[in-house]
């Protein structure tokens, strides 16, 4: 699932490593310098090596066995678990943020996984692809077949996405659970991202994928 | 018996283990009167020795040696060829030349538990007061005992802190003791295959094996010793029920099936028809030749009263509160005896205490034994994590 490489974003420099995927370059400028980081879903690590380079203190959940043994061959602290079911045995407060990379569309019960991830971390960091993106809602209207992109390349039988969603029904979510936007961006095809005070419809059918920080309380 | 062919005699004398027992054929440290062990139990061990290897050389600033912690029946050679049986080291798969615990990057050391029987102080040693083995009188030790006399020989090798300290089973759980009574002195532990306390289902195991020994008529009360007997038939019996415990359904299936040994036809009696029970009567003599009767009740006693939670108010994670060390957890998923969903509550354990934790299940269905085998995805996570907890310890890199 990788997202367009591009160039750094946001005066952000590039690892000795290379390109950063730009949703996680994008991720990575949301996080303060000298927090504690917890992400869930974090694959082979990438993102946990990129906030490494920022002085971050990352921890990482993954699913897969062989994602997990490259984590840890990279000598970062990633434990295999679930975001659906090992999420609530971490303590309150035990993270400055807590990020789903990716991983939302994954996880059987979305609104759960958000709200732990809220109660573990002060902060959460949320990234997924938007499902309602010209292209996706182009194949289902025209095509007749469950969309399926560069990123997204599984067949609808043989997926592990489970629970995809719009930007649209993601802000709604978060009305529903009292969550509060502190920062949203969608991203466009090559990982740009669109400019702000867009109205949300054009977010919703031209971002390919959503980015949001998100705290706790407000807007109930 | 009448006529069954049953568990044969050990061919070593009982002489020569005990030979053994005071003399090992290893480095030995020796703790006098004015330093003595004090145990869990109230009683001070004193004087006692240690039996211990070592591996490659300790670098300039101290600061590459790992400790490497034996399983319940396992001992101090862990890469060279054991004394007694002559066969290769319990754990050279792992620990050697081109293995990820390299004797060329790291200081190794492996000692005897006390309770052993390989020149450690323990049942079978010599009590000094009487002259006469210890036997039963030896006082019961515990995990912690263990890890207490091992920190003393760490302390008489000069070594301030640890770089590692890695074991399997028994020898995992002496790596959990270890951070969470010298939390300072450890900087990484690598903790596989065990758990934070014994379930009660391992205690009944390990009651089941004790039984086993005290029921042969040559214990003698756990005298056997100076009558010049060994109650061999009780302990590989005990041996026997333990190493079922140590495989999988799976992995005895795969190996043995229904299969029969050297004949096609059942023999109506109760010989060893089928291959399973011939490999586990091998399995027990085997044993009884490099280990002393005694050493195993000790020792299974000192786990099944391991438990880091009671030790520390009930509550897990403050036994590792504010913990620096870097650990890594493994689990194998056809272990029945310490299941994943235990390494799991270590791992939410030091997650809660914010220490830094990798954890990896390892798909296989060799079972608990799965640790002393040839599993190349334990060895790859064994020696990254090694590799980057040396590169977070500043020590010099390598082109392995």
């Amino acid at each position: 699932m990788s997202v367009q490489e591009v160039l750094p974003l946001g005066g952000l420099a590039t690892g000795q490593s290379g390109h950063f995927r730009a949703d996680h370059l994008l991720v990575a400028e949301m996080v303060k310098p000298g927090s504690k980081v917890l992400d869930v879903g974090c694959g082979e690590g990438d993102l946990l090596q990129l906030l490494e380079t920022r002085g971050i203190d990352g921890r990482g959940i993954e699913l897969s066995r062989e994602g997990v043994n490259r984590c840890v061959a990279k000598g970062l602290a990633v434990v295999q678990g679930d975001a659906d079911t090992d999420l609530v045995n971490y303590p309150d407060d035990a993270f400055d943020y807590v990020i789903l990379s990716q991983t939302l569309q994954a996880t059987r019960q979305p609104r759960v996984v958000l709200e732990n991830l809220l109660r573990i971390g002060r902060r959460a960091i949320v990234s997924f692809p938007n499902f309602g993106f010209w292209k996706m809602r182009l194949q289902l209207l025209i095509g007749g077949h469950m969309p399926r992109t560069e990123n997204l390349p599984a067949t609808w039988y043989d997926t592990a996405n489970i629970h995809f969603c719009t930007i649209k029904d993601f802000v709604e979510l978060c009305d529903a659970i009292g969550v509060k936007m502190e920062r949203a961006e969608a991203l466009d095809l090559y990982g740009r991202p669109l400019r702000l005070r867009l109205p949300w419809w054009v977010w919703n059918m031209f971002g390919e994928q959503g980015v949001f920080l998100l705290s706790r309380g407000g807007g109930k | 018996m009448g006529g069954v062919k049953s568990i044969p005699s050990p061919a070593i004398s009982a002489d020569e283990r005990s030979h053994e027992v005071d003399h090992p054929s290893s480095q030995v440290a020796h703790f006098g009167t004015e330093q003595p062990l004090r145990l869990d139990c109230g009683v001070d061990l004193t004087p006692f020795q240690i039996a211990y290897q070592t591996y490659g050389e300790l670098n300039a600033d101290r600061s590459n040696a790992i400790l490497i912690c034996h399983a319940l029946t396992g001992d101090q050679h862990v890469a060279n060829v054991h004394p007694v049986t002559g066969k290769p080291g319990w754990w050279d798969t792992l620990v050697g030349p081109g293995r990820p615990i390299d004797p060329k990057h790291y200081f190794i050391i492996c000692s005897n538990v006390i309770g052993g029987c390989m020149g450690s102080t323990g049942p079978a040693s010599i009590n000094p007061a009487t002259g006469k083995v210890w036997g039963l009188d030896f006082p019961v030790i515990t995990i912690p005992d263990m890890v207490r006399a091992q920190a003393m020989l760490i302390d008489r090798l000069g070594i301030d802190t640890l770089f590692a300290v890695v074991g399997g089973s028994m020898g995992g759980m002496q790596v959990l003791q270890w951070t969470a009574a010298y939390p300072g002195r450890v900087f990484s532990a690598l903790a596989i295959a065990c758990a934070t306390r014994h379930s009660a289902q391992n205690i009944a195991f390990h009651e089941l094996g004790r039984q086993a020994v005290m029921a042969d008529p040559d214990w003698h009360g756990g005298g056997y010793a100076d009558r010049g007997i060994h109650p061999h038939r009780g302990l590989a019996v005990a041996r026997m029920a333990a190493h079922i415990t140590y495989l999988s359904d799976a992995a005895l299936h795969r190996k043995f099936g229904r299969r029969m040994q050297d004949r096609e036809l059942p023999t109506f009696s109760f010989d060893a028809d089928f291959q399973v029970e011939s490999y586990l009567r091998y399995q027990g003599s085997s044993f009884v030749e490099r280990f002393d009767a005694n050493s195993y009740l000790y020792l299974t006693r000192a786990m099944d009263y391991f438990d880091i939670a009671a030790d520390h108010g009930g509550a897990l994670a403050r036994a590792f509160a504010e913990i620096q060390t870097r650990f890594c957890v493994v689990s194998f998923t056809s272990d029945w005896l310490f299941p994943t969903s235990e390494s799991r509550a270590l791992v939410h354990a030091l997650n809660a205490s914010s220490a830094r934790v990798s954890f990896a299940e390892i798909e296989t269905d060799r079972g608990h034994d799965a640790f002393l085998l040839d599993v190349p995805e334990f060895f790859d996570i064994s020696r990254a994590f090694l590799q980057s907890a040396g590169k977070a310890r500043g020590l010099t890199s390598r082109n392995d």
